[in-house]
């Protein structure tokens, strides 16, 4: 992986000595807190419900072992002994002080990391498909290129003030597992006619208030130009995105606005003015950094293991581990294994201090030095030779991270919510708890079978529910928390906005009516193969209409008096 | 309705109320209730003094219903916040 040179390093230094002089001018009041908001906000401390919250950035989603280590070590020492891994592969240290954060900081820039532009109007932390470099269906390796955006949007002087903040994800595998297009750019990496890698370019994706799927800018863009295309999309987007309205500033809303043709044109013939070999990566560069993406060197290791199988047969436990948290490898002897932070009943995406040693130390022993964090709040050991699969599934068991459902409905995203955060209007953790128990038994959960939940306690979406094949969004109905539900959503290579279903639920209703969905599900698909989403697009909506709103079917639901129901029936 | 003004300690982030003697302090039920206009834009005004102070920030005033005398926020945020945890 990709190792900061002496540049890298005294750029972070640099900015952590700048933040500490910001933090110490803050503490004895030469700083107002008007001053200093942006500041901090620059180095991704934000102020939340209880706290400061730091985010820190994970460039692309790569971790090394002894990076993993020092995130443990932060959050034992400066926080409550736990971090929150988000849906943008970060993670979040959720009480930290502010006279703390100079000290934080520092420990990051230890270990080769920082918390710069993990907040603001800027470019953010670039994120990639968590299996990159190893996936047996990858074209390219999109880390080498989400190291070149990294290196090209950090302090970039023309796009540190654009009008809202710009999320850029990177997939170069022929399943989308990055959501790209759900993102301001999203980037695939495909292959021409003539053979030769590139890029498909997507602009302007994304979920919030006014959610859209990306459309495609361009569907080849020869690999040489990535930057100097992205500089004219960029100053297309600085010069005539909205800076007047909060709600419409972000690229997606000028995109839609111009509509795509017109956005093309203007990026094609800024691209045209553009000086290209100022801005595009010297070859030698690009080489550099591809170098520090090679696979490591795996010893050949058999594809199959006795012992693997016998564990298989003896241990449905393990069985279920390597069937839903074990995929194929580029390599025959090896697996990508995800671990899963999503005990059902525990808080999605948070690990503690200690989890996370025992990750890094996995990752030592059996798993060449690589972590991987997912969007969807997990992480992922990306080399694990088959044979040493029991070994590290016993290892996972004693730091309680063997959750053998990634994948399925328990495997759920949820935003901090209300429990956290400042925006938010409703709770999501309690509720994602609530469903997580509720399908916490592995073998309906596995019968059910492939199925994205997604939870965001604010329209803000941070949860993803709009890409959710059940999306949930929190929100405040006269001072209390009521749920809606929204079908058919899919972040992948089909994305789609899911469809608002009808009224909104009381937060105890809520594990019903997704029971009631999946009861749905279960009577009407053709068989354990069609997934909930393959259903829902052969079905529609109405089935699930009736079943949570016919006459009487919301009564049947525990807890609902009649007063509740007609007035819910009344809400448009 | 009653208010009581509520904040953030710059130091720590941690949520602070404005007490009657003028210290801000982290358990609510020692808030001050304010029951009208003029007496909101009294603790208003205190609370500047303490954000120029560098004591807190973001302060503002928070509904309240006073129980036995003592306020207790309407909202599920601020019952959230006065708890000084998650509800998780």
């Amino acid at each position: 992986m990709y190792r900061y040179d002496s540049y890298d390093d005294a750029f972070v230094r640099s900015r952590a000595a700048q933040f500490r002089d910001q933090v110490t001018r803050r503490l004895v009041g030469d700083l107002s807190e008007e001053q200093f908001r942006p500041l901090r906000l620059q180095n991704g401390l934000y102020l939340q419900l209880h706290s400061y919250m730091l985010r820190v950035a994970i460039p692309y989603g790569v971790l090394s072992a002894n990076q993993l280590r020092a995130l443990a070590a932060i959050a034992r020492r400066y926080d409550r002994g736990f971090g929150h891994f988000t849906t943008r592969q970060n993670i979040q240290f959720n009480w930290t002080r502010l006279a703390d954060a100079p000290d934080i900081i520092d420990a990051l820039a230890d270990a080769g990391m920082h918390a710069i532009q993990t907040s603001g109007n800027c470019i953010r932390n670039v994120t990639a498909d968590p299996y990159a470099g190893v996936a047996a269906d990858e074209i390219e390796d999109p880390r080498i290129w989400g190291e070149v955006l990294r290196q090209w949007s950090s302090a970039h002087p023309e796009f540190l003030f654009l009008p809202r903040k710009f999320k850029i994800a990177i997939s170069g595998a022929l399943e989308d597992r990055a959501a790209v297009l759900f993102h301001d750019i999203g980037i695939r990496i495909v292959r021409h006619r003539d053979g030769s890698a590139g890029f498909a370019i997507l602009v302007g994706g994304g979920q919030g208030r006014t959610p859209y799927v990306a459309q495609e800018l361009r569907s080849f863009l020869p690999r040489q130009h990535l930057l100097s295309y992205l500089e004219a999309v960029m100053r297309v987007y600085n010069l005539n995105g909205r800076r007047d309205n909060l709600y419409k500033a972000r690229i997606k809303v000028l995109v839609n606005a111009l509509g795509i043709d017109e956005f093309r044109r203007q990026v094609e013939a800024e691209w045209q003015r553009i000086d290209h070999d100022a801005i595009d990566l010297p070859e030698a560069e690009l080489q550099r950094i591809t170098e520090a993406f090679t696979l490591p060197s795996l010893p050949v290791r058999a594809a199959t293991s006795t012992e693997v199988a016998r564990r298989r047969r003896a241990d449905p436990a393990f069985d279920s581990f390597w069937r839903n948290n074990t995929t194929p490898h580029r390599e025959p002897g090896y697996r990508i294994l995800t671990i899963a932070l999503k005990e059902p009943g525990l808080i999605p995406g948070d690990a503690t201090a200690e989890q996370m040693d025992a990750v890094a130390a996995l990752a030592e022993r059996y798993g060449h030095d690589e972590v991987r964090v997912t969007y969807t709040q997990n992480l992922v050991l990306p080399h694990v030779a088959v044979a040493d699969l029991p070994n590290v599934y016993d290892a996972l068991v004693a730091a309680g991270l063997h959750a053998a459902n990634a994948g399925l409905i328990t495997d759920l995203i949820a935003c901090p919510g209300l429990d956290y955060c400042n925006l938010a209007n409703a709770r999501s953790i309690p509720i994602a708890q609530e469903i997580a128990r509720r399908f916490a038994d592995t073998g309906r959960a596995q019968a059910i079978g492939t199925l994205r939940l997604n939870i965001s306690g604010c329209i803000n979406a941070c949860g993803h529910h709009h890409a959710g094949n059940i999306g949930i969004l929190g929100v405040d109905k006269k001072g209390t928390e009521h749920y809606q539900i929204t079908l058919g959503g899919s972040p992948g290579n089909d994305a789609q906005i899911g469809e608002i279903v009808g009224p909104s639920f009381a937060a105890e209703d809520l594990p019903d009516a997704i029971e009631r969905i999946i009861e749905t599900y279960l009577a009407l698909r053709h068989g354990s193969d069609e997934t909930f989403l393959t259903l829902y697009r052969r079905v529609g909506i109405a089935p699930f209409k009736h079943a949570l709103y016919a006459q009487g079917a919301i009564a049947r639901l525990p807890h609902k008096t009649d007063r509740q129901l007609t007035q819910e029936a009344a809400l448009p | 309705m009653a208010s009581i003004i509520t904040a953030n300690r710059l130091t720590s982030g941690e949520v602070v109320y404005l007490a009657p003697n003028g210290t801000w302090v982290r358990d609510i039920a020692a808030a001050e209730p304010s029951a009208d206009e003029a007496s909101n834009r009294r603790i208003e005004q205190i609370a500047a003094r303490a954000v120029a102070a560098n004591h807190i920030i973001s302060p503002y005033l928070v509904d309240v219903r006073l129980e036995a005398g003592r306020p207790v926020p309407l909202s599920v945020r601020e019952k959230i916040r006065a708890q000084h945890r998650p509800t998780v």
